[in-house]
């Protein structure tokens, strides 16, 4: 039981009320770059979820067998960026090779994940929280799932919006900008939403 | 003399152009996280601005160093390290002598190893120039970004709290506390960027792929 409510408050937390782009701010780049097509949101916000599940994978363990008992834990960013890139690489480096089809979709995003400051910080926050490895991967999949989401939702208001007749200085980015604000200002009404389901 | 004074005016403007004209927030649009998330207040702002100009100096210096020996395939690994390196160093310092700073800073301290101006000017200057000429850039766009968030955190910061670096302002009116939220940062910077468009009658653009420091192995520039 108490499993299951841990899951579920991480669940909420990384999808709805501490929300990766929207209320944290990571991963804006790519949030404001590949979002102007529906499909080019998905294809990104698979594989960045897929990226994050599995550098988790990798990072955790590095961190509690290896950096941690050396006493060397300040050394994480070089080391997490590291295996990362390496990570990345070599998944790219498979797919172009076994699974072509699935490279042409989603493979092209690949190489922009090894600067994806959400990926980054993602595993950075699984080793410095308290979480178990377990909850650690669950939290890398919802905060994945939780980009998707906004990814979908802000393709929608894009493809909205290009058809909309915008003053000269703010057509492009600015315009995009103020949405993405309109967009996190609805997702502030889900906060407090953790504590409303389990009472505190 | 004469050829002096040319080279001064050289270093100038490599040193001038990322403070104005190319600045990496308002004009080629690179590292929007640590610009949206850190603004909330002044004091943060500048400091991640330094932070992040130190680093962007350094790395340029070594990165321009080591550009002979580089091999191009692996280029873009090598320049993280080296670029984490020295947010490490960086990281260890502020914990030290600015403790309160460094836990403000937070997660956003590690992440300035993946700011994608830093991995920008490396790919497209620091790769391409001499030591001194990168040192220079590195530093006009560190103030340049410095500059960005600075002007970022003081308008949220003012009109959020009502306070300037701490200090309290004479109430204009009640503080507006949906510009220290997120949603605030998304607003400010949109509506910033406009004004600077409409100031320096530039034309408005989207996100551009000249700058990206995966121009070259990123396709999706070419399918648009």
């Amino acid at each position: 039981m108490d499993l299951a409510r841990n899951l579920i408050i991480i669940l909420i937390t990384c999808v709805l009320t501490e929300n990766l782009v929207l209320s944290q701010f990571l991963g804006v780049c790519p949030f404001l770059g590949v979002s102007k097509k529906t499909s080019s949101s998905l294809g990104m916000g698979l594989m960045i979820t897929f990226v994050m599940v599995c550098a988790t994978m990798l990072t955790y363990p590095i961190y509690n067998f290896i950096l941690m008992p050396l006493n060397i834990e300040f050394m994480n960013t070089i080391s997490f960026i590291l295996i990362i890139a390496l990570f990345v690489q070599l998944t790219e480096m498979i797919l172009k090779k076994h699974l072509p089809p699935l490279y042409k979709s989603l493979g092209i995003y690949l190489p922009l994940m090894v600067t994806n400051c959400a990926i980054l910080a993602v595993t950075i926050l699984n080793v410095s929280g308290d979480f178990n490895f377990g909850e650690a991967l669950f939290n890398a999949f919802c905060s994945g799932i939780g980009f998707l989401l906004v990814m979908l939702i802000f393709s929608g208001v894009r493809a909205r919006m290009e058809r909309c007749d915008v003053p000269v200085s703010l057509r492009g980015m600015p315009i995009t900008l103020i949405a993405a604000g309109i967009v996190s200002i609805s997702f502030l009404g889900f906060g407090g939403i953790v504590e409303g389901i389990f009472g505190g | 003399m004469r050829k002096g004074l040319k080279t001064i005016n050289k270093y100038f403007s490599i040193f001038s152009k990322g403070v104005i004209k190319e600045n990496p927030v308002f004009f080629t649009l690179l590292g929007m996280c640590p610009t949206l998330a850190l603004t909330s207040s002044a004091e943060n702002s500048v400091g991640l601005g330094i932070a992040t100009m130190f680093v962007l100096t350094c790395s340029n210096i070594v990165i321009s160093l080591l550009k002979n020996l580089i091999p191009s395939q692996v280029r873009l690994p090598c320049y993280i390290v080296i670029i984490s390196g020295f947010v490490t160093f960086v990281g260890l310092m502020l914990k030290a002598f600015l403790p309160d700073l460094y836990d403000q800073l937070g997660i956003f301290l590690s992440l300035i190893a993946v700011n994608c101006v830093i991995l920008s000017r490396a790919e497209v200057f620091a790769s391409k120039n001499g030591v001194l000429a990168s040192a220079f850039d590195g530093l006009g766009m560190g103030l340049g970004f410095t500059l960005a968030l600075f002007i970022m955190g003081t308008i949220r910061e003012i009109l959020g709290t009502g306070t300037w670096f701490n200090i309290a302002l004479p109430e204009l009116s009640e503080p507006m506390t949906i510009f220290i939220y997120p949603a605030g940062g998304f607003f400010t910077l949109g509506f910033v960027i406009a004004a600077v468009n409409k100031f320096m009658k530039r034309r408005p653009h989207n996100i551009s792929c000249d700058n990206c420091p995966h121009k070259g192995m990123c396709r999706r520039g070419e399918e648009e």
